[in-house]
């Protein structure tokens, strides 16, 4: 196999930054493909779309849908 | 791209010097009393002179012959003058944001866990803008395009500046900074160059992808908005600032884009522009943190000196696209007025 290492940052109060994953897979087995160098991971299950963080961490007020 | 219009007398004086004869004298375009500009931060005049002589640094002007204007000795004076008055406007701007932070030493051992959570904080208080707000809920399709084609003079350039940053700074604040530029200029792909989802955006509405005609009707504080950027990426002395300006930016991008997304599908706009926008809700996920954790507190681990630059191009970032944002919803409100009425 390659060296490639995939590395996992943690972001207090936010994401996690993922680098060199080809995919994050979903509780339901759903598999997300990584399509860029890095992906932030949603931590806080807020996000409109999961896997990735939407910010909605931030977000402090209800959400509102359209 | 030809020189855009010049609209008072900065901007002539400007625009007739780069238009002058190549290699000839010419004067030192007349730095206007500058006594006369009351509020440099929306005088379009002023922002525009200063426009144009930034983007000798970017992509310049067909219409100008000298290759040599981007250095010019006389155009640099001219350029330093209007930048000592934009920056002084931009301080003063940011000394009367009311700032009810703890000072940097109460937020953290290291320099690197102050800028953090002084960078956090700032940029928590602040929601979906209510330019956000206005466009997912209420923006008829021609305001919707009317927002486009104001953003479009920093979109069609979108992350250039910060470019300039790179070999001004070192160590692991320069890879996060390569990294997150690597991101917006397509990650390797030249389809997603987040300035080409921009152009297609635009194209799909059928609106020209030229910059000129943008530059020649956006507000000045539009304009101030972009030239900040110019300012704290051009000047060593103040990559701090850009740096800072560049995570408060990305950290509160990501929600309004989220809400400017929603109102495109309301609209049933093109594809291009829900493109566009929806790249950029997941991207400036991503960017925030780059920007905050890896780029700001990295910068200033190294050089902790920094951090009060850093903290000041936040709070420029926050105060200047506030104001610009204010001027656009004023607009709005009035042509909608103004249609009520007429």
């Amino acid at each position: 196999m390659s060296n490639r290492r995939v590395v996992v940052t943690d972001c207090p109060g936010g994401p996690l930054l993922v680098r060199g994953a080809d995919e994050v897979v979903g509780i339901d087995g759903t598999a997300a493909p990584v399509e860029r160098a890095v992906v932030a991971v949603c931590r806080c299950g807020r996000s409109d779309r999961l896997p990735w963080c939407d910010d909605s961490h931030r977000d402090r007020r209800r959400k509102t849908k359209t | 791209m030809r020189l855009p219009q010049p609209c008072g007398p900065l901007s002539e004086g400007v625009v007739e010097t780069l238009r002058a004869r190549p290699n000839g004298p010419h004067a030192v375009p007349e730095p206007r009393a500058m006594g006369d500009v009351t509020y440099p931060l929306t005088d379009r005049d002023f922002q525009l002179a200063l426009w144009i002589l930034y983007e000798l640094h970017y992509r310049g002007f067909d219409d100008v012959d000298d290759p040599h204007a981007e250095w010019d000795p006389l155009l640099m004076v001219s350029r330093a003058a209007l930048e000592r008055t934009f920056e002084h406007a931009v301080r003063r701007l940011v000394s009367e944001t009311p700032d009810e932070a703890p000072a940097l030493e109460d937020l953290g051992d290291t320099p690197a866990e102050q800028v953090t959570a002084a960078l956090v904080r700032m940029t928590a208080r602040s929601g979906p803008s209510d330019v956000a707000q206005f466009l997912h809920r209420r923006a008829t399709r021609e305001e919707f395009c009317s927002y486009l084609a104001e953003r479009a003079v920093y979109h069609l350039r979108e992350s250039d500046p910060q470019s300039f940053v790179l070999p001004r700074i070192g160590g692991a604040a320069k890879v996060a900074l390569a990294e997150l530029q690597y991101d917006e200029y397509g990650g390797g792909r030249p389809d997603r160059l987040h300035q080409a989802l921009f152009a297609r955006a635009l194209d799909s509405l059928g609106m020209t992808t030229d910059l000129a005609p943008y530059v020649e009707r956006a507000t000045g504080a539009t304009l101030a908005s972009v030239n900040l950027m110019s300012l704290f990426a051009l000047n060593r002395r103040l990559r701090g600032a850009a740096m800072g300006h560049l995570a408060a930016f990305e950290a509160t991008s990501s929600l309004p884009c989220e809400r400017i997304l929603r109102g495109a599908r309301r609209l049933r706009l093109p594809d291009a522009v829900i493109d566009y926008y929806d790249e950029h809700v997941e991207a400036d996920a991503v960017h925030e943190q780059l920007a905050i954790r890896g780029i700001c507190a990295a910068l200033v681990a190294d050089e902790p000196e920094l951090a009060p630059d850093v903290v000041l191009g936040a709070t420029a970032c926050l105060a200047v696209d506030g104001l610009a944002g204010e001027v656009l919803l004023d607009g709005w409100r009035t042509g909608r007025h103004d249609r009520a009425a007429g």
